[in-house]
């Protein structure tokens, strides 16, 4: 038994790390807010470079063949550095999806090109994932229409991948005629969404999985999971800087940090957010190895460190006081991305709701 | 990252289950209330023994089985006897504290008299260290002990002594050099219970037991050479004795199991014909605390992996006991909520006998705020988790503080 990353996982980790801290400064980061179309075409590139795209892709179609768990590292270093980056549909959820429910045909077709990062692809669900904004869609003969608001990842997207209600996949160029996007804003800045309507786009079915509805499901919570590690990275960039200025900081006569009150809070903070990492990892774990806790280890990640993610953005706020309310420390990109996060690919109130059924704990199953 | 056990671990694991198969039926009931143990306790603490289930890497020459300290190999041997049900071996201050700071620190002669008949369960230990003026502030003790004429004459008031009404013996923390600083005035003695001048006497806590007791000293002679490492060195010690009651109290089984009790409780209780468990309002709470529990477990694989590496986990050990504590407390507080005004009948048997579940949940409840303030309250966690575990300042130091 070894519940702890592997040396190359923690090198892999340190590489990816070290290259954001590089490209991603607060001038960029702010830079890329203010375009905000959410996307970096040299910070993509750079992915390439480091493999990150065909992460999840097997070997033979030219990725690194590697698991949800490594993915969710990589998504915490992504957080901690508020990488505006089309990860998690892009390079988890979609390689993903292909490996479940595409022929091997179109394996071959699209899987190395997911991996060489010469396709993104934005995952989009109408039901399943708990949205509350409008998603439905008909896929009718080869082509899709109706609409859906709010896709993540969407706006760098080359290609839509969308799952009907009974799971059914299906693949729709971005330069689509029949499509139509409007980009918005987002709270978090760095990551805007995307309202897409399909009017009979031309859609490519992936209809190779037995259990489509399953199979839809699997992506799903994998992006569950990939999405709470990045939680935890932001959250723990907000604690590692609220600890730094604390130790700063100085009002009457005293650094903050010696004051209880401050210090409390930050030991709060730790207390609740340590745990969450062993959570993430073995909820990562599960989607790759223990396929009977991999739903419900899913749905209490999203929705545990969300909460936890939470308190730890308002209180670490909190800690650096005016200077925390304002745009020019930064600090609340990291609040926001905590928040968008939160929100999308369900809610935890959603997730726990999920966690509740597949307990049998509701009385209308 | 690998959850199965290797090839070792599997054959101890297939060797415990044939041993509870072959001889579960002779197990104690697991917990129960804090008492001497009975014979058949004693019968079964022994049989574990020569299994080397407990005492595992204790020296052979001082009783134990004298195997290398594997952690896994203990996690393989907690999670058996938790699975099964079956009494895992007793769990008392002599033997979760005071073995092992005889063995890191005590005499070969102290090994030999204490270590053995304590792993048995023939020698029963309380520990000495809180006092009335002195809880959180450990290191302040006043109890004092003179040398004269080759004893120890020990005068004043120790508090917060569990087991003391039916223990043999306590490690006894306590001043001998009033004229050094604070943290090296003090030492560590072995005494008896029967001495004379010493007086133990139950103190009820809000449970409505007698968990603790208080204990008076007056004129209590302890011979000389029952110290631990030396005078003046009794601060080092009681860090070594707090260090393994740390580890003790934040025990994610034991989380686990008490979610799995509150889960079958909310699936049995009902309200107007509607089981807890399909109301949302108890419902989300249970799987709030679902999602915790399962936090803290995979915490606690990261700590354990780190332990059998040899690795320092810094903060993350220092966050057991505070979080731990705190969602025992969560935890019991559904369950308390969950019998509702059924639950208000409180009869609390003494300790020997069983209490029925309202009480049992209850009597937990209410203890689980005093494992918040024992063994270093939570704000001192707090102290230890921003100061230690993050590196903040400390507090300035008070006028007149030593």
């Amino acid at each position: 038994m070894d519940f702890a990353l592997t040396l190359e996982q923690r090198q892999f980790d340190d590489s990816l790390r070290d290259f954001l801290k590089d490209r991603l400064p607060m001038e960029r980061l702010r830079m890329l807010a203010d375009t905000a179309n959410g996307f970096d075409e040299s910070l993509w590139n750079g992915m390439i470079e480091l493999g990150l795209p065909g992460l999840l892709v097997p070997e033979r179609f030219g990725g690194a063949g590697l698991g949800v768990l490594d993915a969710a590292v990589a998504a915490e270093a992504l957080g901690y550095a508020a990488a505006p980056l089309a990860f998690t549909g892009s390079m988890a959820m979609a390689p993903l999806a292909f490996t479940l429910c595409a022929s091997q045909a179109q394996q071959d077709e699209w899987l190395p090109q997911i991996a060489g990062g010469e396709v993104r692809f934005a995952v989009a669900y109408t039901g399943l994932a708990g949205q509350t904004g409008a998603a439905t869609v008909t896929l009718e003969g080869g082509t899709l229409s109706g609409r859906i608001e709010g896709v993540m990842d969407a706006s760098a997207a080359t290609h839509y991948l969308v799952f009907g209600r009974d799971g059914m996949a299906s693949v729709v160029s971005a330069d689509d005629p029949g499509v139509s996007t409007t980009l918005r804003r987002s709270i978090d800045r760095t990551r805007p969404l995307m309202d897409v309507s399909f009017n009979g786009a031309v859609a490519e079915r992936l209809d190779a999985a037995n259990d489509p509805l399953a199979a839809a499901r699997t992506v799903l919570d994998a992006g569950r999971v990939v999405l709470a590690g990045d939680t935890l990275g932001a959250a723990q960039t907000m604690l590692d800087r609220a600890v730094a200025f604390a130790k700063e900081r100085v009002q009457f006569g005293r650094v903050i940090g010696s004051f209880q009150g401050v210090k409390y809070m930050l030991a709060d903070c730790v207390t609740a957010l340590e745990p969450c990492r062993g959570m993430v990892w073995y909820a990562a774990y599960a989607q790759d190895a223990l396929p009977d806790e991999a739903r419900l280890t899913a749905c209490h990640a999203k929705a545990h460190v969300s909460d936890v993610a939470r308190d730890v953005a308002r209180m670490t706020t909190e800690a650096h006081g005016g200077m925390g309310f304002t745009d020019l420390l930064g600090l609340h990109i990291w609040f926001k991305r905590i928040g968008f996060n939160r929100q999308i690919l369900g809610t935890p109130e959603r997730c726990r709701e999920e966690a509740a059924q597949l307990q049998g704990w509701t009385l209308h199953v | 990252m690998d959850l199965t056990l290797s090839e070792p671990y599997q054959a101890l694991q297939a060797e415990i289950r044939d041993f509870i198969r072959a001889h579960g039926n002779k197990s104690p009931k697991v917990g129960g209330g804090r008492k001497r143990p009975d014979q058949k306790t004693l019968d079964w603490q022994k049989r574990l023994l020569e299994h080397g289930y407990v005492g595992r890497t204790i020296p052979t020459e001082y009783g134990g089985a004298g195997k290398q300290p594997d952690i896994m190999e203990a996690a393989v041997i907690a999670s058996e006897f938790a699975r099964a049900s079956v009494y895992a071996g007793l769990t008392n201050q002599g033997i979760s504290m005071l073995v092992p700071t005889l063995l890191e620190v005590g005499t070969d002669e102290q090994k030999r008299e204490y270590v053995g008949p304590t792993i048995r369960g023939d020698l029963i230990w309380c520990q000495g260290y809180s006092e009335p003026g002195n809880g959180s502030d450990l290191a302040n003790a006043q109890t004092k002990a003179e040398l004269r004429d080759g004893n120890w004459i020990v005068n004043g008031q120790k508090i917060w002594t569990s087991s003391a009404h039916y223990a043999d013996m306590m490690f006894l923390l306590c001043r001998t050099e009033p004229q050094a600083s604070k943290h090296e005035g003090l030492s560590y003695l072995l005494l008896s219970m029967k001495s004379d001048g010493l007086d133990a006497r139950p103190l009820k806590t809000m449970t409505g037991r007698s968990e603790f007791n208080e204990v008076f000293f007056t004129d209590v002679k302890v011979p000389e050479t029952q110290i631990v490492l030396g005078r003046g060195k009794g601060w080092y010690v009681a860090n070594v004795t707090l260090k393994h009651e740390r580890l003790m109290i934040g025990d994610a089984g034991k989380m686990t199991a008490r979610l799995e009790q509150l889960i079958k409780l909310l699936s049995t209780n009902e309200v107007d014909g509607v089981k807890l468990i399909q109301m949302p309002e108890y419902r989300d709470r249970l799987l709030r605390l679902q999602g915790e529990v399962m936090a803290w477990k995979a915490h606690n694989l990261r700590l354990l992996t780190e332990a059998a590496q040899g690795i320092e986990s810094g903060v993350k050990r220092m966050i057991v006991k505070y979080g731990g504590t705190m969602l025992g407390f969560r935890l019991s507080s559904l369950a308390v909520d969950a019998f509702g005004d059924a639950g208000l009948t409180y009869e609390t048997l003494g300790e020997d006998s069983e209490a029925d579940d309202a009480t049992t949940w209850n009597i937990d409840y209410m203890y689980d705020v005093g494992l918040m303030i024992g063994g270093g309250s939570n704000n001192i966690q707090k102290n230890i988790i921003g100061e230690r575990g993050l590196d903040l300042p400390r507090e300035p130091k008070a006028a007149g503080r030593v």
